[in-house]
This record gives C-alpha cells, structure tokens and sequence, in this order.
C-alpha cells in the first residue's frame, strides 16, 4: 500500500499531472502535491499520518473510514483527496487534545463501546456529526444515524449506549 | 484498490464543464456525488480519460417547488437535503418516503438524486421514485438545454440518454392535477445494501377519483420498471380493494426477477406485490397532502 502510495503521492514517473491541494485537517493548514485519483482516505492516512482513520471494506459500505467533510460525516475511501481542496476535514486525531479525551471517547471508554476497534473511529464521527445536529437523540436516532457504519464485534448494544452517554455529559457541560 | 489515471478538471460554470465534455470526445464523465462513480473508478469498471468535477459549479443544490406545484431538483441536491426537506414532507410523499432509504446515512450525505438517474443502476432508488411520478430530466449540452422523459433517459443498465457532451443539470417532478398520495418501500438485508425489491407508487385523486397514477419497480429487472399497465388500472375510479389487488398483481407481472442471494424470482415478485397493495391500502390511512 505504502508503495503504491509513493508512486502516487511523490514520484510520479514522467509527465503524469499532479495538483497541488491546500486542506484544513483537523483545524490546521496542510498543503499535498497528489496525484488527482489518490483517494482521501489515503492522503490522510499515509500522506499526512493520520492513521486513525481505517479503511475497512474499500467499498463504501463500512463505513470505518468516515470522516467529517466540512462538518458532515462522508466516507472518505470514496472520495478523492482533489475534492477536499479548499474544504475541512476532522479525522477522529482532531477530536480532543492528546492530553484529553472528547466526551464521546470517554463514553466509549466508560460503556464499552468497542472491541477490536476498528469501526470505532468512523462510529465516532458520526456520532460527533449527529450530536452536533442533534444534541438530545432518542436511541432509535442513534441507531439511525450509525447505520451507514458497520461493527462486527458489539452487536452495536454499548455503541449505542456510549453515544447516549455522550450526548448527556456534553448537555451536562 | 486505485482509480486508473484520469485528468481532473473542476470547472467554475456548465458552460465551462460543457467545454471540457466536448474535449473529452465521449471519454469523460461527470463527477457529483461520487457514490456510484468512485467506486467504479476504484474498481476500474470505468476508466474515464477526463473526470469533470461539477461540485464547484455554483447555484446547483437546490431543490424548490414553483407556484404550480412543480418540483425541481438541481444536480448538486444531495439525498441528505431532500431527507431533511419539508418541502417533500408537506408535499410529495413519494419522494419523502425514498429519501430516508436511499444507501446509508453517511453516502447520502454526498450522492445526488441526478447523479442517481444518470448512473441508471436498476437497482437506484430515485430511478422509480421519478419514473412512478413522471418526471423529467433536464440535460444542458452546447445548444441549450432539453427534457428527456425520465422513462426514455435510462435506456438500460448503467446507461442514459445524455449526448456526451451533455450535463444533467436537474431533475424535475411535474405538477400535480389532484391531491397527491403514494409511497415508497425497499426491502434490503441491511441498511446500504441494494434493493432485493422496491415499490414506487404515486397517485393523483380528484375527489376520491384516481386520475394518474404511476407504479415504478427497483431491482427486479435489468433496468428500473415502468409498470404501466398496473398503474393504469387504479385510473378513473376509486381506490378499492379490488382494484388495490389487481394492480398489485399486475405489478407482480410485470417484474422479471432473478433468483439471486438475496432471494428466489417468486420471492420478489411476491414482495412487489405486497408492497404495491401496502402502499395503496395506507393511502387513505395517513393524512393526504394536497397538491
């Protein structure tokens, strides 16, 4: 993948056109010189660093790879890097400081809301982007607004009650 | 998995995107959403030379009813937008009802309903919504624009009517004559998964009198449905329990299901009879909307 990404991302061979992009990722400038099909998930991941951000299935059904795009939850293994010129992401490294956690990292924490781990990013982010519409969900809301982000090992129970957790504390704040 | 190489242009006006559509010579394709055509770039079912990405294009994401009750909807209306419309709510039950069940929360913050028409999967949701309401797509190529009947813009899987140097620019839904009813169903194993089956009904009543009525199908055939024949029966009288039945079954018919892992052909076809009699049936059991 690395390579792959190398060839795209840094050495394109001979006069394949690249295109220089300026992206706010997680409230900071970054600037790419990517090749256009580069998907976004990659620019973050092995461009910038951000691994936080999976990708699971590739195919825009997990939902693991789920960013924030200008403030709205997108999948970004199915958006090219290109199209974020100009626009913000919030990977889920720009959640909370290092020293501290967001309230819904801490409900995930406190209600066990996740296993291996893998989804838990993408699930977070929508998480973030319903509480921000919504701060006082319903459980079926909850349920509703995580069903584009697939988990394979909670059975979605402590998913659903960490997000609930989430959205009291931060009413609570 | 990587799209193939492409240039990528991000043109500021549809004159500009038509200019580059005319330079692509037929091996370009327009780029909105990207929920459909992404994952087959990534795929490399589609390897297009030129991806003209219109999301910049200013003035496209709308969608507005005009005084008569027509409704337009731009090429930039994302399915998030018309999920969230009070416009459809108040006004266009069809419609209401599909957009909370096209893919998943998070693709329908992105895809688009004419993104959705022009990329003619049989398995598209807005496809039979449009086509059980009679509407029209609007293309802009380099002599103006035209309307193509939804019927006649998609001429197959996977394709459409659009010249390659023309845009769909919006996606229009006729005013209604009558008080509007009708409905939208999908069965799906799961939430983002395509379509086993789905039923588009859409009806216009003077009085109690059906006068149009529309019934479109999703995913049960090579190309969305237009089931005509059905639809024409609950025409010129009443909704009644005979004539619910009837159409259903003619629904049924006109279905050409195969049997896949997401059920046998006689299993979708009896869900496309259920869920036309169900939509009808409930009609009259929630608060009608006028026109």
């Amino acid at each position: 993948m690395s390579g792959l990404f190398e060839e795209i991302h840094e050495q394109p061979n001979g006069d394949v056109p690249t295109r220089r992009v300026t992206i706010t990722v997680n409230g900071d400038q970054r600037v790419a010189q990517i090749e256009p099909r580069l998907l976004l998930a990659h620019l973050l991941r092995q461009g910038f660093r951000l691994n936080g951000t999976h990708t699971g299935c590739d195919t825009s059904n997990c939902g693991a790879c789920t960013v924030l795009f200008d403030g709205k939850p997108i999948k970004s293994c199915t958006m090219l890097a290109v199209q974020a010129d100009g626009h913000e992401v919030t990977t889920v490294e720009g959640l909370a400081g290092a020293s501290e956690l967001h309230p819904i990292q801490e409900g995930f924490k406190d209600e066990h809301g996740l296993q291996c781990g893998f989804c838990t990013p993408g699930m977070m982010l929508a998480a973030k982007a319903l509480l921000d519409e919504n701060p006082d969900p319903t459980e079926d809301e909850v349920r509703w607004a995580l069903s584009g982000n697939l988990c394979r090992c909670t059975g979605y129970q402590n998913i659903v009650k960490s997000v609930l957790w989430a959205a009291k504390k931060m009413q609570a704040q | 998995m990587y799209p193939s190489r492409f240039r990528y242009e991000a043109p500021r006006s549809i004159d500009e995107a038509i200019t580059l559509l005319q330079q692509g010579a037929g091996e370009a394709k327009v780029l909105a959403g990207g929920q459909s055509l992404v994952p087959l770039l990534k795929l490399r079912f589609a390897s297009p030379e030129l991806l003209i990405d219109i999301n910049g294009l200013p003035g496209l994401d709308y969608h507005k009813v005009e005084p008569d009750g027509t409704i337009r909807i731009g090429a930039l209306c994302r399915h998030a937008d018309l999920e969230r419309s009070t416009i459809l709510a108040a006004r266009q039950p069809t419609m209401a009802a599909a957009a909370p069940l096209v893919a998943d929360p998070i693709v329908r913050n992105r895809g688009t309903l004419v993104g959705s028409l022009c990329h003619a999967d049989p398995q598209g949701d807005w496809a039979s919504v449009v086509t059980a309401l009679g509407g029209h797509v609007v293309a802009q190529g380099a002599n103006g624009r035209r309307n193509i009947p939804v019927s006649q813009f998609v001429t197959g899987p996977f394709q459409n009517a659009l010249a390659y140097d023309e845009i769909a620019v919006e996606a229009v839904i006729p005013a209604p004559k009558g008080t509007v009813a009708g409905g939208y169903l999908k069965l799906e194993r799961r939430v983002g998964d395509f379509a086993t089956a789905g039923v588009a009904v859409a009806i216009e009543r003077s009085g109690a009198v059906v006068t149009r009525a529309g019934i479109a199908l999703t995913g049960v055939g090579g190309a969305t449905i237009d089931a005509t024949e059905a639809a024409q029966v609950l025409v010129g009288s009443p909704l009644s329990a005979e004539s619910i039945a009837q159409a259903a079954e003619l629904a049924a018919s006109a279905a050409q299901p195969r049997t896949d892992h997401r059920g046998s052909a006689a299993y979708k076809r009896q869900i496309v009879r259920i869920f036309v009699e169900r939509i009808l049936t409930r009609v009259d059991q929630s608060p009608e909307r006028a026109a």
